[in-house]
């Protein structure tokens, strides 16, 4: 399985942080998966300006071409104005209608404060359902006092996140094998 | 109608069309020649005037995939090759050319043809056109819209003079040579939401609608908004042609129908737009509801027979050779067109 960890923004610490940390727990737990990190502060993306992900140069071109490649995707997303960041909207803006078909997602999220704990299911969910994503219902909320100078302080953060790096294979894995079974019964 | 060389006494105009599609066969990972590509969609028009279809369109898209950027060469090529058929793009990027050129084109296919040669203008689905060609995207819109007015202006008079944003004014210009019969059926390219449908209806030009898949009823707005805007602005349209498109693939039965189809549409879609065709989708897609023209021959008749209820359509076009579709199975497509679809489907339209 292809999983890819997409850090949402080009600015802060917190989500390169904490998605970092489910990439490692990934690798350790699951090594016979293959698993790459995209943050997007690395990279310099284009505006969407309609045309297929694929007919763009660089940067844009391999980041699109590797999310619409994974069989599975976790997103990590500050909160900007009680949304996500603009730099994360147009990664979908880049992406066909359905690129999530067949895909499993799931979410990291930071925010400054607690009042935000629903940005994910108002702002981002609808989104990747509309963009037919299987979504993996739980995600992980993260506030600024779990982190110290790049780290995790919160043991239960790192417990949710482990629990987050297996909900996101095992959902992963589930429809695949249904999707298999699915696919069997078709005769074309 | 006759203006548009439309007989309804005939029954409804049955048509194939192709954008020079140059995928490789997904079932031999091999991929033929542009060269014998071509080639092969002269024979194929061939074919297809022998089998009694009635129109045969080819388009332009410049990018990969596709072999018939200069589609009015290969029109021309066709032209000489046939002596009934109708031709027509499916369809000129109006918006990277010239209007003036464009018309210069088809009038002398239609010299060519003896009469036969159409022009369908869209402003293209895929915009790897407007780079290469030195459009700017963010003319997208207004462009066409400027340059199918010119257009129209050119067909419907011996002199033009005309202004605009985009191109150089005319002052009592002649266009050379003029068509056969003086003028062009000039059609425009619709996608599937109503937006260019009612901007078609305003301008009163006939429309070729694309209807590639999912429930067939989705698009009777577009046809409703096409036959409004035309009411609204003047024209009657009853005397307006609306023209519907489809992915189409029939055998003599629905299983053999979908494995001969599948893996091609699956392909395709991989190809140009970066993700396959669910299963679960075409799973459906046989059903008479669906616009994806795939079925044994009883079902795509149905089908043709329920969209005509639905849309009451002049001309359906049907493109058979999407995503590396050897030629064998090209000819056994347009077989069965001929020999069981066209019979069936002019009987219940004659008007």
């Amino acid at each position: 399985m292809k999983i890819v960890a997409l850090a949402g923004s080009i600015v802060g610490s917190k989500i390169k942080t904490a998605i970092s940390k489910v990439v490692e727990i990934i690798q350790n737990k699951y090594p016979e998966h293959e698993v790459v990190l995209l943050d997007l502060a690395e990279y310099k993306m284009e505006y969407s300006d309609g045309r297929n992900y694929f007919e763009y140069d660089g940067d844009t071109k391999y980041v699109t071409e590797t999310i619409m490649a994974a069989d599975a995707i976790i997103i990590g997303t500050p909160t900007f104005q009680a949304s996500i960041p603009a730099t994360l909207k147009n990664i979908f803006d880049l992406l066909p209608v359905n690129a999530f078909r067949d895909k499993v997602m799931s979410t990291v999220v930071t925010a400054g404060t607690s009042k935000h704990y629903l940005m994910i299911e108002q702002q981002l969910k609808p989104i990747l359902a509309y963009m037919k994503a299987h979504i993996v219902p739980t995600y992980v909320f993260i506030e600024e006092k779990d982190f110290l100078r790049k780290e995790i302080v919160n043991d239960d953060v790192l417990f949710r996140l482990e629990r987050l790096a297996e909900d996101t294979v095992m959902v992963a894995d589930a429809f695949a094998e249904i999707r298999a079974k699915k696919d069997a019964e078709y005769d074309f | 109608m006759e203006k548009y060389r439309i007989d309804q006494s005939k029954g409804i105009e049955f048509g194939l069309y192709s954008l020079g599609d140059h995928i490789p066969n997904p079932l031999t990972g091999e991929r033929i020649s542009a060269q014998q590509r071509i080639k092969e969609l002269v024979e194929e028009s061939q074919l297809a005037e022998q089998a009694g279809i009635d129109v045969f369109g080819v388009g332009e898209s410049h990018q990969s995939y596709f072999t018939t950027q200069a589609h009015t060469v290969v029109l021309g090529a066709i032209a000489q090759a046939t002596s009934k058929i109708k031709l027509i793009s499916s369809a000129t990027v109006l918006s990277v050319s010239d209007p003036v050129r464009v018309y210069e084109d088809f009038a002398t296919i239609d010299l060519i043809s003896d009469g036969r040669a159409e022009i369908v203008a869209g402003r293209g689905s895929r915009v790897g056109a407007y780079d290469l060609l030195g459009v700017d995207l963010k003319d997208y819109e207004e462009i066409f819209e400027e340059k199918l007015e010119l257009l129209k202006k050119i067909n419907d008079n011996d002199l033009v003079t005309w202004e605009g944003q985009f191109r150089a004014p005319l002052r009592n210009a002649q266009i050379l040579p003029q068509p056969k019969n003086g003028s062009l059926p000039i059609w425009r390219a619709v996608g599937g939401p109503p937006a260019s449908a009612i901007k078609a209806g305003y301008m009163g030009i006939p429309m070729m609608l694309t209807t590639l898949g999912g429930p067939a009823v989705n698009f009777k707005p577009s046809v409703d908004a096409y036959r409004e805007a035309a009411e609204r602005s003047g024209f009657d349209p009853k005397e307006l042609p609306i023209a519907t498109t489809s992915l189409f693939y029939v055998a003599d039965t629905t299983k053999e129908a979908l494995q001969g189809m599948y893996p091609h549409l699956n392909g395709g879609f991989q190809a140009i737009r970066g993700a396959g065709y669910p299963k679960q989708q075409f799973a459906q897609a046989p059903d008479i509801r669906d616009a994806l023209m795939v079925g044994s021959k009883e079902q795509i008749i149905e089908k043709l027979l329920y969209q005509y209820e639905l849309y009451g359509m002049q001309r359906f076009m049907a493109q058979i050779d999407f995503g590396g579709v050897p030629f064998d199975k090209l000819m056994k497509n347009i077989e069965i067109i001929g020999n069981n679809i066209l019979p069936a489907i002019k009987k219940y339209t004659v008007k």
